[in-house]
């Protein structure tokens, strides 16, 4: 019900630029539970995103929202966390935004393993230019600029940030929303860098392109691939928690550095 | 004092307590003393992955309510221009030092330049106001750091303090106060529920509230109305563009900060700025010594423009010395009648001598007598 979670949201920013049928409305929700059943402070909560459908997600949210350029959206937020630590510091950001313009900004977020909740919304498109194939469009698949079939191999997201040194990784997808939540909760109490992929529907740009008729079925096809465990068939993924490990944060880190220095004050 | 120490020094004197970057020739001794410094003084310092990433911290850091600088240098600051917009855009206050070498591209890394001058101006996309300082002499390295962030915080703009490798790395003797006078942005006034993040009051700047303040507001890149929140209505954008490219106009006289020597008489004034003025000065009072009626206008302000003091003195030859193959001669040109300005551009990567501006000077007086 909207009902419930209607106080984290900006209604007269609303109605929102989604395509009917598209998935990052079912992923704000669950993005949004999360922070309820949190419980956080609703002042203390900022969300950074970057440029994209999925990033626009912040204009529609009640928090301390900052929507940046294309791609930096981590180091956005980097500033932000080590600047002031005690705000919650999350960061949405598209399949492309994410992986090919600020993949280089994911890989260094969790290098550091700072305290900040990364969402990946996984729409295998860019969506908001109008269907180009991004680093996670699955290899084959059509995009506008893919006419012919994608020839290259997709990232998975999540092996690359367990790689960088992030510190939970999670995967969830719009049919399995209250799973998302769940997973967004426990990325929110890892005290490191924790990244959570979404996986979503762009009907309009992708499926069309890649025989899903309806947004229904692109909905289905998340239900049937998606697997909790056990062998991985042709175009399944796993979903739930997918890693975790202990690290060193950085913003704590540094802050310990201050206190060595100063012989523990810590004004200013 | 290195010009490098006394940027860094004014900064935190300014109350700077944040500084991202990442490591550029001939610019890097200031992260270097960030890096020692800033812990000390209970702020952060962090090298990040790469300069694009640099600015957006600082952006960032700035908008949890912390004073940030980064510094760069040529290559650098290309890479900077697309989140420089992005705090003028959204006013943001931040500082971006950058110590000129020269170009383009990799260039001459170890040389001093003056070759950014207009892409300090104009380089983002889309107009957007901006101020430029460029010190020159490590004294005024300190006084326009300090400047700088002051002039930031009150206008809500990213001011780009404009050094170059000479003054970068030149040591001289400098003069530090205890203490200077420190500008803190304004902050809102009203409670959260009555609070406009780009609500236009007389001063032409809005209030600003840190996030995790209470006051929770959108910050966005796109044309945006007096709430935060995007918006692509004509007259939203004519509104918000005219008061974002027009917000500096009144502050001119405080803004535009300028040194003139000899001018009143002068015949011939020599517009020199940065490194150049040094060689400059020497160069006039060597032809004032011979009987010359040669005058300096030295600008420390040279983004916005020094318009109405170049109108003041039109009618006089203008000299305009470069480190560049001719950049804010055009500006001087615009002002005064392209006829009445001479250019002396040196683009190799080595000082011009005042000698080289004295043979000058001799050259055009002896046209204009
Ligand atoms: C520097 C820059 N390059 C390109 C663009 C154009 N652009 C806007 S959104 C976008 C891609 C969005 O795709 P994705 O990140 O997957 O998010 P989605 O729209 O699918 O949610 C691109 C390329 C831009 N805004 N800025």
């Amino acid at each position: 019900m909207f009902s419930e979670i209607a106080q984290y949201f900006r209604t007269e920013a609303l109605p929102h630029i989604w395509c009917p049928g598209c998935g990052i409305g079912t992923v704000t929700a669950a993005f949004v539970r999360a922070i309820k059943n949190l419980q956080l402070d609703q002042n203390k909560v900022v969300v950074v995103s970057g440029i994209g459908c999925s990033s626009r997600m912040t204009g529609y949210l009640d928090f301390n929202t900052l929507h940046t350029t294309h791609g930096r959206a981590l180091a956005f937020a980097t500033g932000l966390k080590l600047a002031r630590p005690e705000l919650d510091v999350f960061v949405v950001m598209g399949d492309g935004d994410s992986s090919a313009i600020g993949g280089n900004h994911l890989i260094h977020a969790a290098r550091r393993n700072i305290d900040i909740t990364a969402l990946v919304i996984n729409n295998s498109i860019y969506g908001m230019t109008g269907g180009q194939c991004s680093p996670l469009t699955p290899h084959d698949k059509r995009a506008t600029t893919s006419p012919y079939g994608n020839l290259d191999r997709p990232f998975d997201l999540l092996d690359l940030a367990r790689a960088a040194g992030a510190t939970y990784g999670a995967r969830a997808t719009a049919y399995h929303n209250q799973l998302l939540t769940k997973l967004l909760v426990n990325a929110y109490n890892n005290p490191g860098f924790s990244i959570v992929e979404a996986i979503s529907q762009c009907p309009v740009s992708y499926g069309r392109r890649n025989k899903f008729k309806t947004p229904a079925d692109m909905v289905l096809w998340q239900k049937e691939h998606a697997v909790t465990r056990g062998e991985l068939g042709g175009e399944d993924f796993l979903i739930g928690d997918i890693f975790k490990a202990q690290a060193p944060e950085f913003v704590a880190g540094y802050g310990k550095l201050r206190e060595r220095l100063r012989g523990g004050s810590a004004d200013g | 004092m290195q010009g490098n120490e006394a940027c860094a020094e004014g900064a935190l004197m300014a109350g700077a307590r944040f500084f991202a970057g990442y490591p550029i020739t001939p610019s890097s001794e200031i992260a270097e003393l960030m890096a020692e410094k800033l812990p000390l003084a209970g702020g952060s310092f962090i090298q990040m992955e790469d300069e694009i990433a640099s600015m957006a911290a600082v952006i960032g850091a700035s908008l949890a309510g912390v004073k940030a600088l980064t510094a760069t240098s040529g290559p650098g600051f290309s890479l900077k221009q697309e989140n420089l917009g992005y705090a003028a855009a959204t006013e943001i206050p931040c500082v971006v030092v950058n110590v000129m070498r020269g170009g383009p591209s990799t260039g001459l890394p170890t040389s001093p330049a003056q070759a950014d001058v207009m892409q300090a101006r104009w380089g983002t996309h889309g107009d957007h106001p901006v101020i430029v300082l460029s010190p020159y002499s490590v004294q005024e390295c300190f006084e326009l750091a300090v400047k700088s962030f002051n002039f930031a915080e009150e206008f809500r703009v990213p001011v780009i303090l404009l050094m170059d490798e000479v003054i970068g790395h030149l040591r001289e003797r400098v003069e530090l106060p205890d203490a200077v006078e420190v500008v803190d942005r304004k902050k809102p006034v009203v409670p959260p529920d009555k609070y406009y993040p780009y609500e236009n009051d007389a001063s032409m700047v809005p209030a600003m509230a840190n996030f995790g303040d209470g006051y929770r507001h959108h910050v966005t890149g796109l044309i945006h109305d007096i709430t935060g929140l995007p918006s692509g209505k004509p007259a939203v954008t004519e509104k918000l563009l005219g008061r974002l490219n027009h917000k500096l106009d009144r502050y001119l006289d405080r803004i535009t900060l300028y040194e003139e020597v000899a001018v009143e008489d002068a015949e011939l004034v020599v517009f020199a700025y940065g490194c150049t003025a040094r060689s400059a000065l020497e160069a006039v009072n060597a032809a004032r010594g011979s009987g010359l009626k040669v005058g300096l206008f030295r600008p420390k302000t040279i983004w916005p423009f020094p318009v109405e003091q170049l109108e003041k003195l039109s009618g006089k030859t203008f000299l305009v010395p470069e480190m560049n193959c001719g950049q804010l001669v055009g500006e001087v040109e615009r002002v005064v009648g392209r006829r009445q300005v001479h250019r002396l551009n040196r683009f190799d990567g080595e000082l011009i001598t005042p000698d080289e501006i004295l043979l000058k000077i001799q050259e055009v007086m002896s046209g204009v007598q």
